[in-house]
């Protein structure tokens, strides 16, 4: 099983059971709490179910930080049409691999996690939307469904409730751009994942165009402590407007790589200095990203700072998805922009042009500059260039493109400039390797 | 076109798993299935899928055309994916990557002449925490040193 061993810094609430003998049965999570929390939800109304929720302070911890209560309360429940949940596995983001040890080890949290939100919005409907590169998570998953299935915990009158539930897995098939919520729907319903123009918000018209709640794995996996805990108890957890703890996927140039549960609002040095067993060889610290390769990034010395929402916000970055990637003195920065920026070129799904031209220009930019080919104008070029892609488009990732590249032209531009500052011997490209601009 | 009896029943359930009238929901899940048995989308594929899910043959393309693992070209016995994005090239999945163009004299998306490997450089696999890592066909490898990769190569050329 994929997981590392608790560390004392910890808070241990959603991966609490990580570790046990059999984790994924549901023997062991019947034996530890399971689907208590859904019984419980089941004496209570909807409104209750989403003012635990509320009071929790959960935010959506895909990315968007969005509060996942409000998320919940603007399903119109009224609607006669049919109702639906929708859980985001395309974990994608480069930096991110949290989705992956909480359906490995306790995939019937997730299971009772979507059952709740079923019963708030009247929905008897489910898919989770795994990546197809997690296909190993997706047999994992079907197993723990078909567990649930013949012991009453999906299916038609659930353990007596009355309640009725379907659940499936969905598999992707290598696409980052379907994480976006609205392209993952249309990636659903068996089309290309372009995103969606909106409104309509999922909410009111999401998995064929009838209201859905659509979360990520770790936010659905929060509900059943919040539930059978009371939101307060989660909320206290965090800081105030975050509730909870997170999990933070570190990875880069430190000495334990892990995914570790802390609570919101952790002191950024000492999830590398205690969690990440310091810096990798001794080496000093150069910078971090904080949430996945499209957050900005923070140099050494602004590092300082708590992980939560508002104090990451203060210091113009993002928590994001959780994937902190921590940078040593060693890292060419040149090479780490160009490395993003290829990435989010190849995964441009082409709908928008300031993103599918502008991340196109900025990888043909930043390799030329790599090869210490380019001119001091070309730095000034990549900001500009991102700069007009910021907002110009229909999902997130155009952004999610142009922010670190911003944020590592304006940090690290000496890097850039001693690049070409090279002599003309060392920087000549073999033939091959030149790279038009045109 | 038939499939072994364990895809034919992977095929009923996710026929059965959307809302009336919506089984080109099932079209991409179908096509992954089917091209794991098959080793690639084939043209006799995509029209068999079209069907099933009652979808024409040119909504078949739009979606292999769109989705990274969807191919229309036979990969090697095994595939080999290596991911250098930024955990991982941080890590050394870089030289990885380089290492395994060079012994296996191909490069991305090709299969080496007696069809054993073939090679592909992926974009982030979820493996940040345990990187460098690797896929082979679906199976993750973690915290990969070269001297593994190496004996990895040797066996998957040797099993010919």
């Amino acid at each position: 099983m994929l997981y590392n061993p608790p560390h004392p810094a910890e808070t241990k609430i959603l991966t609490r059971r990580f570790g046990l003998p059999n984790s994924e049965s549901l023997d062991t999570y019947l034996a530890n709490d399971g689907y208590k929390a859904f019984l419980k939800a089941t004496g209570m109304t909807s409104e209750q179910i989403v003012d635990e929720v509320k009071i929790s302070n959960l935010r959506g911890r895909g990315g968007a930080g969005f509060p996942a209560g409000m998320k919940w309360s603007f399903v119109p429940r009224q609607s006669p049409k049919p109702k639906y949940i929708v859980v985001n596995a395309d974990e994608s983001e480069p930096g991110t691999c949290k989705d992956r040890v909480l359906m490995e080890n306790d995939p019937h949290q997730l299971i009772e996690g979507v059952l709740i939100a079923g019963k708030v919005i009247d929905a008897h409907r489910g898919w989770i939307y795994i990546r197809g590169e997690y296909r190993y998570l997706i047999d994992i998953m079907d197993r723990a469904i078909d567990e649930a299935y013949k012991n009453g915990y999906l299916g038609r009158n659930i353990r007596g409730t009355g309640f009725d539930f379907e659940l499936s897995t969905h598999t992707g098939a290598g696409a980052y751009e379907c994480g976006e919520e609205s392209a993952l729907l249309e990636s659903l319903e068996g089309k290309r994942g372009i995103p969606r123009i909106r409104p309509p918000f999922p909410a009111v018209s999401g998995a064929f165009q009838c209201p859905t709640i659509l979360n990520n794995v770790e936010t659905f996996c929060a509900v059943p402590s919040i539930i059978l805990h009371g939101g307060q108890k989660f909320a206290d957890v965090g800081v105030p407007k975050a509730g909870g703890t997170r999990l933070l996927c570190l990875s880069g140039h430190i000495n334990t790589p892990g995914v570790y549960e802390i609570p919101l609002g952790f002191p950024m040095m000492r999830a590398i200095n205690e969690l990440g067993g310091g810096m990798l060889g001794g080496r000093k610290l150069k910078a971090v990203v904080p949430g996945g390769s499209s957050c900005p990034i923070l140099k050494a010395e602004e590092c300082d700072i708590n992980m939560d929402y508002d104090s990451m916000a203060k210091a113009k970055t993002m928590l994001g998805s959780g994937g902190m990637v921590v940078l040593d003195e060693t890292t060419d920065m040149v090479q780490f922009a160009l490395r993003i920026m290829r990435f989010y070129q190849h995964e441009s799904c082409g709908w928008c042009i300031p993103c599918r031209e502008g991340t196109l220009w900025l990888r043909k930019l930043l390799t030329r500059l790599n090869q210490g080919i380019g001119t001091s104008d070309d730095i000034s070029m990549v900001r500009e260039l991102a700069g007009n892609m910021l907002g110009r488009t229909f999902c997130p990732l155009g952004d999610a493109a142009a922010m670190p590249t911003i944020s590592i032209v304006e940090k690290f531009r000496d890097e850039f400039e001693a690049r070409l500052a090279r002599p003309a011997s060392s920087r000549m490209p073999a033939p091959g390797d030149l790279v038009s601009i045109a | 076109m038939t499939f072994s009896q364990e895809t034919e029943a992977r095929f009923e359930r996710l026929l059965s798993s959307y809302p009336e009238g919506r089984h080109r929901a099932a079209l991409i899940p179908m096509l992954m299935y089917a091209q794991d048995e098959v080793g690639l989308v084939t043209q006799e594929l995509k029209e068999e899928v079209a069907r099933r899910c009652g979808v024409t043959p040119l909504q078949v393309d739009e979606v292999v055309g769109y989705y990274t693992m969807l191919r229309s070209k036979p990969m090697g016995k095994t595939h080999l994916q290596i991911c250098t994005n930024i955990s991982c090239l941080l890590r050394g999945g870089d030289k990885l990557w380089d290492q395994a163009c060079h012994k296996l004299g191909i490069g991305h998306n090709e299969v080496t002449a007696d069809g054993a490997v073939s090679l592909e450089e992926v974009e982030c696999i979820g493996a940040c925490s345990w990187a460098p890592a690797i896929q082979v066909n679906y199976d993750f490898r973690h915290n990969v040193t070269p001297d593994q990769l190496d004996k990895l190569m040797d066996q998957l050329r040797g099993a010919q």
